[in-house]
């Protein structure tokens, strides 16, 4: 009953909002400028012509849960790239709004939310049922004239509004798991630099890119006002998209949940979405040989008994990235295990660990076959 | 430790690994860390950043990237940015640009790089301080100043102290001058890696496990050639490595003065070597570090140091306590109880493909000149037949162009 309502009000209030407002220069000052989401009668709003859409494994930031969407003015598309993010057209405004569920029974405070997977309570029709998250911060990646820029606003105490906050921001939070467990840490919105240090993928053009928008990450369904519809094929249909094949003809990286999916393939996609954006030959990471991304090869390019290049404490006195069958031997599973900068990987965009991708990269690792020998 | 560390931070309290962290930002550090980020944020090629006199609290990384910036402090000892207790990292300042100077001013207590700067090129440090202000720590960043994949580089009149990994280290880049700093208590003082045309000059390196290293790792973007390391003070590199096992320059033993791990051309000459008790020269293989595998080192990455070239030093002392108790059983059993190592050891590790008749090509030989003695510890065999015998390294090589700097700096 409650979401019927709620879904009435979002079409209702659709004709209220005004047309989204590409801003081709300066940052405005609060997101609601853009006309892109807004928190409006208890609901995050996406306006017309706005399509949510999630990836097949996303990045993990902190157990925040986030409501991605596309805009793209009349009469251009992206065009579809089987390996890289699509090119998307000059006006084209993508959102992430990162927010948590309020924890279950808990009255609403500045600092608790839940720690949970379960996303049944965040949605009011397309957009976020306000009674029941505490939204945190919208990232918008703007595609203009001379390239994407990366925008943060910050959500303020009501939750009516997200002003621009270029600097970032560290919030003291509280993580509630469903057993009542809490777990203090900051959030921390990264500042605009910071937003290019995943964003761009590559160091040498510095020029930097939304990571999610690629084939192999939105090639699933996403539950649509009207049904259920792979996302490729919606973004096709509502003239976001040009030169996609079929889903079954795309790449399609694994859900690192699905336990129907093998274990190879979920913990590649993890290490493809958390890893990747810096892990590739062009990326910031590519001066230390570790590549991680989802074509890189099973050897020593995604770390099997290779020795670190600059790791640091980051080595936790392990001598090899991955020693296969070891995972407690290994130094990608020490820094996914940390959440101290400078040993924990990745670098930003997370204070805590990720206790379950972290199971599951450790999993992966203790299911790989052979030794590292060294030679003398 | 590392439990508790880890268990610290996650519970939010900021707390450094082991410090007894009190450094609380003020109304005045918070606002001045928003605006140096806005700053950083708002360059545009040409601005100059001035940071006044102060010692300001930062608890977030900075960075850069915007080319043509030059970050201006009021000297190393009087603008000293501080990151103790920092929340996000990793480093202290990350810059991704080209044309970019930062001079006279301090970073110190940084969880991660104090400094990096990742791909760009005509980079100038010039007059930076970066300290550990609590002295050597496995817990302190690894590396101080950090200019990596980058062309055109100066590294001048600069100090580093207590870095777990290289004070200062180059990697990756190519055309370099590092000049007039001083390391001290760092892992390794000033370390060149996998570059090509370094000049390492005037620079004193003391108190550190190794003084001034010149390595080439595998897997990585370029293989390095072609560093001089001259007129340099490298005395008394004596403090225990605590850097992380698994790091490179982890198995550099305490007591290293010069140290050319598989890296070819390098000049070493004109300077004070002196008191590094385990040899004030040392010449080696990627055998030697204990991590070559064949399944995580690439195929054609050459392990071997070739054509080293060591004369015109002033060496003393050294070699009395070398780090480990196979060195020091080696010491004994080849120089009895109260001996010492000669000025130099070299592992043994000789490229077997490249020989002929058993010796190197003439243009890929180790020559050693000037020194009290060469020690070849047999690594290959476990140092079953270790040798004295120095006519193996009377040879010549032709001396390495100087580096020029082009464009020159402005500094």
């Amino acid at each position: 009953m409650l979401l019927l309502l709620a879904a009435l009000c979002v079409s209702a209030c659709h004709r209220s909002m005004d047309a989204v407002a590409f801003h081709d220069d300066g940052y405005p000052p609060k997101l609601s400028d853009w006309h892109v989401v807004e928190a409006r009668d208890g609901v995050l709003q996406l306006n017309e012509g706005v399509v949510p859409y999630e990836l097949n494994t996303p990045l993990f930031t902190d157990y925040a849960h986030k409501l991605r969407t596309i805009w793209m003015p009349k009469g251009v598309a992206a065009t579809y790239s089987a390996t890289d993010t699509f090119d998307f057209p000059v006006g084209t405004i993508i959102s992430k709004t990162f927010f948590y569920p309020l924890p279950k029974g808990e009255a609403r405070n500045a600092t608790d939310i839940a720690r949970t997977y379960d996303t049944s309570r965040d949605f009011a029709g397309q957009g976020l049922n306000l009674a029941h998250v505490h939204l945190v911060e919208t990232r918008l990646l703007v595609r203009r004239k001379e390239g994407w820029v990366a925008i943060p606003y910050v959500w303020n105490a009501d939750q009516t509004e997200a002003v621009l906050a270029r600097t970032g921001d560290v919030q003291a939070l509280t993580l509630v798991g469903d057993d009542g467990t809490r777990e203090n840490f900051n959030y921390v919105v990264p500042d605009q630099s910071q937003c290019a240090s995943c964003h761009a993928r590559d160091w040498t053009t510095r020029a930097i890119q939304p990571i999610g928008p690629k084939a192999r990450h939105l090639n699933r369904d996403y539950r649509y006002a009207d049904g259920d519809e792979n996302e490729l094929e919606h973004l096709v249909r509502v003239g976001y998209l040009s030169g996609a094949p079929a889903p079954a003809d795309a790449p399609r990286n694994a859900n690192w949940l699905d336990q129907h999916a093998s274990l190879d393939a979920r913990a590649r996609a993890y290490l493809d979405i958390n890893c990747g954006h810096c892990h590739n030959p062009k990326g910031a990471a590519n001066t230390t040989g570790l590549t991680l991304d989802i074509a890189t090869a099973e050897d020593r390019h995604i770390g099997i008994c290779k020795p670190p290049t600059a790791a640091g404490q980051g080595t936790g006195d392990h001598l090899f990235d991955i020693v296969p069958g070891h995972p407690d031997d290994s130094i990608i599973p020490y820094r996914l295990g940390s959440a101290v900068p400078g040993t924990m990987m990745p670098e930003l965009g997370r204070s805590t660990v990720h206790q379950e991708g972290l199971a599951l990269i450790k999993a992966w690792i203790a299911s790989l076959p052979g030794q590292c020998v060294v030679l003398h | 430790m590392r439990k508790t560390c880890t268990l610290i931070a996650m519970a939010g309290l900021l707390a450094a690994c082991g410090h007894q962290d009190n450094a609380t930002q003020s109304q005045g550090d918070v606002s001045f860390e928003s605006k140096l980020e806005q700053q950083l944020l708002d360059a545009k090629p040409g601005s100059v950043i001035d940071i006044p006199a102060g010692h300001y609290s930062l608890k977030r990384g900075l960075s850069l990237r915007t080319s043509g910036v030059t970050i201006r402090g009021a000297g190393m000892d009087k603008t000293v940015l501080s990151f103790k207790g920092q929340v996000v990292g990793p480093e202290g300042l990350l810059v991704n640009a080209d044309d970019f100077t930062i001079e006279n001013l301090a970073i110190e207590d940084t969880m991660g790089d104090a400094l990096k700067i990742n791909q760009g090129k005509n980079i100038t440090i010039h007059g930076v301080r970066i300290e550990w202000t609590d002295g050597p720590k496995t817990t302190n960043g690894a590396y101080g100043l950090y200019p990596v994949k980058t062309q055109n580089v100066l590294v001048e009149d600069s100090v580093v102290i207590g870095a777990s990994d290289a004070g200062i280290y180059v990697g990756q880049s190519n055309t370099i001058v590092v000049r007039r700093n001083r390391a001290e208590q760092n892992v390794a003082g000033v370390e060149i890696e996998n570059s090509v045309n370094a000049d390492v000059y005037d620079n004193t390196a003391t108190k550190n496990t190794g003084g001034i290293l010149v390595f080439n790792m595998p897997n990585l973007s370029q293989e390095g050639h072609s560093t001089r390391v001259f007129h340099n003070k490298v005395f008394a590199n004596n403090t225990g490595n605590f850097a992380r096992k698994g790091a490179a320059v982890a198995s550099v033993p305490a007591g290293s003065g010069i140290v050319v791990n598989s890296n070819d051309k390098v000049e070493i000459f004109d300077n004070d070597i002196a008191d590094n008790q385990t040899a004030n020269v040392i010449i080696s293989s990627y055998f030697s570090t204990n991590y070559y595998n064949t399944s995580g080192v690439a195929a054609d990455y050459n392990p071997y140091p070739k054509a080293i070239y060591v004369y015109g030093n002033r060496l003393s002392g050294g070699g009395d306590s070398p780090d480990g108790l196979k060195l020091k059983t080696l010491k004994t059993a080849v120089f009895g109880l109260t001996g010492k190592f000669p000025d130099v050891v070299w592992d043994g590790y000789a490229d077997p493909k490249q020989a002929v008749n058993g010796t190197p090509a003439p243009e890929n030989r180790i020559c050693i000149q000037d020194v009290n003695g060469v020690l070849d510890i047999d690594g290959p065999h476990g140092y079953k037949n270790p040798s004295t015998d120095t006519k193996p390294y009377q040879c010549t090589l032709p001396k390495l162009p100087p580096v020029t700097l082009s464009p020159e700096p402005k500094v």
